[in-house]
């Protein structure tokens, strides 16, 4: 089989955190529009054998709702999502989300595109898992500069889970709600801790010795690039066509 | 029902009047978007249930809009939308920040006629900071603590505004699985609808096409305009045009492109026969 892409090492790593068995259980998960590599990490998760029920908010033919994006954020709202996945602009050491922008409120300086559903969705599902390839100090900040969606919330508000890990494309952090900090649980091939504080802006935690996020087995590369490709075709094609090679019939 | 022109559903939204649009996933009618800058609509404000995407940014970029209240404006795979955030930076528009469960939990106030209702979520963000007209009270059911909950004020658009696949003989419009669509047209005061084509019946004497038709009690007008969501998917339909929108979005990243891009796609009349 040829060599493993980066995006496969990070659906594969989204797998197997989908999988930990100490995280709250994952039977229903929802994907946005912009995670071809969380939906292909689910998909494998399910071709792998385990039953979750997956909805693609995109999905064109076959869209899982039918009362659109509300109805998600309804299902959300009583308890029914079970795992999202959600990024930033920037994120910062105790995993406040900014998908608004940075500098003065709305974005002065440099305007994202929103907050999408962030500010809702990161407090009333059971667990989160943060997802940005750009591993650089311009988005893993010491403080964001505006808060879309909060890491963690004082005793008393309402919530139901926090950020459970962040995926970058240099490292797997966990997060620690008790103590609103990353540690560094596994380091991608070619990195050490040095180079991932280089490119980090906010302190973390390192205890002891870290591993290197394991290799796809040949098993999971084979799903990922055949069963799981076939299901991510229609909704995302550039993807597809970058990552496994493969077009989409017209 | 007699279908009115794109031209003449234009003429029906004075300057502005606050228009909700779906986002470019479930249903925007661009052929309307593109009808409004013809028209020179000004000071119109924006409503993007839950998000905004490419009927938002032609609009901006033609100086039809003061004011935009949505979750996030972005162009989707080409990136972000760009006269939006241009207009952003030059402080040319008003940006009110929400998130999406917010926009349809404003809506369904309205749908109901009550004055607001609560959501779950949102404490300790920035959104709800610049959010004056949100507020946060005690969960008055709470039975431990005080349970901050936020309250939101019902939102009334005075337009709805979509692109369905088909209209009938009484007015009533199809859209599919898209029923987010009628809860918008439910919340506003008048909907306006762009449709593929008109066909003659009535659609809620079926009962395979009624619990995807919006009444005509609610729909004000109809007008056909064939791919009226292009370069957006409708339904199954037709897909999406992503080489449109990607040169969109290399045209529009300077005023002079997008200008161009105007003068070419929304006010030759070959573009309007295209329509």
């Amino acid at each position: 089989m040829s060599m493993m892409k980066p995006e496969e090492r990070l659906a594969v790593a989204i797998a197997r955190l989908i999988l930990d068995p100490k995280a709250p259980p994952a039977r229903h998960v929802a994907v946005g529009a912009a995670s071809p590599i969380p939906a292909a990490a689910c998909f494998l998760v399910q071709k792998l054998g385990y039953p979750i029920r997956l909805s693609l908010l995109s999905r064109r033919t076959g869209n899982p709702f039918t009362e659109g994006t509300r109805e998600l954020f309804d299902l959300t709202g009583q308890g029914r999502i079970d795992l999202f996945f959600l990024g930033g602009g920037q994120i910062d050491g105790q995993a406040n989300l900014n998908l608004v922008g940075t500098g003065d409120w709305p974005g002065m300086g440099v305007r994202f595109p929103g907050s999408f559903g962030s500010a809702f969705m990161y407090m009333m599902v059971p667990r989160v898992i943060l997802f940005r390839e750009e591993h650089s100090p311009r988005v893993f900040v010491p403080k964001v500069d505006n808060i879309s969606a909060p890491g963690v919330s004082p005793p008393g508000v309402f919530r139901r889970g926090h950020a459970q890990a962040l995926v970058t494309g240099k490292c797997v952090f966990r997060f620690h709600p008790d103590r609103a900090r990353f540690s560094l649980e596994s380091l991608h091939p070619g990195e050490t801790v040095e180079s991932i504080r280089a490119a980090t802006g906010f302190d973390f935690d390192v205890e002891g010795n870290i591993p290197t996020t394991p290799d796809a087995t040949e098993q999971e590369l084979a799903l990922l690039r055949g069963p799981v490709c076939d299901e991510m075709l229609e909704t995302y094609p550039e993807f597809c066509a970058r990552v496994f090679n493969r077009k989409a019939a017209a | 029902m007699t279908p009115i022109s794109l031209e003449a559903m234009a003429a029906m939204v004075p300057d502005g009047a606050l228009l909700a649009l779906p986002p470019d996933n479930s249903l925007p009618s661009v052929a309307l978007a593109k009808a409004l800058i013809r028209r020179g609509a000004r000071n119109l404000r924006l409503l993007g249930v839950p998000v905004a995407g490419f009927a938002t940014d032609i609009l901006i970029g033609a100086g039809c809009v003061a004011e935009v209240e949505t979750s996030a404006v972005s162009l989707g795979e080409a990136g972000f939308a760009p006269r939006f955030t241009a207009a952003v930076k030059a402080g040319q528009i008003r940006m009110r920040d929400a998130t999406c469960p917010a926009i349809h939990t404003m809506l369904q106030a309205s749908e109901k006629g009550v004055p607001f209702m609560p959501l779950r979520g949102l404490l300790g963000s920035d959104i709800l900071k610049h959010r004056p007209d949100w507020k946060v009270i005690p969960n008055p059911f709470a039975e431990n603590g005080e349970d901050p909950i936020v309250l939101l004020p019902a939102k009334q658009p005075d337009f709805a505004m979509f692109h369905a696949v088909m209209a009938d003989s009484k007015g009533n419009v199809w859209l599919g699985r898209k029923r987010e669509c009628a809860t918008i047209a439910h919340a506003s005061k008048r909907t306006l609808v762009t449709v593929e084509r008109v066909v003659e019946g009535d659609f809620l004497m079926d009962e395979r096409l009624a619990p995807g038709a919006i009444s005509a009690t609610y729909v004000d007008a109809v007008a056909v305009a064939e791919r009226g969501a292009h370069p957006v998917a409708l339904l199954d339909e037709y897909g999406a045009d992503p080489a449109y929108v990607s040169e969109y979005a290399r045209m529009a990243k300077t005023e002079e492109g997008f200008a161009q891009w105007l003068d070419r796609e929304v006010f030759t009349p070959k573009a309007m026969a295209a329509e």
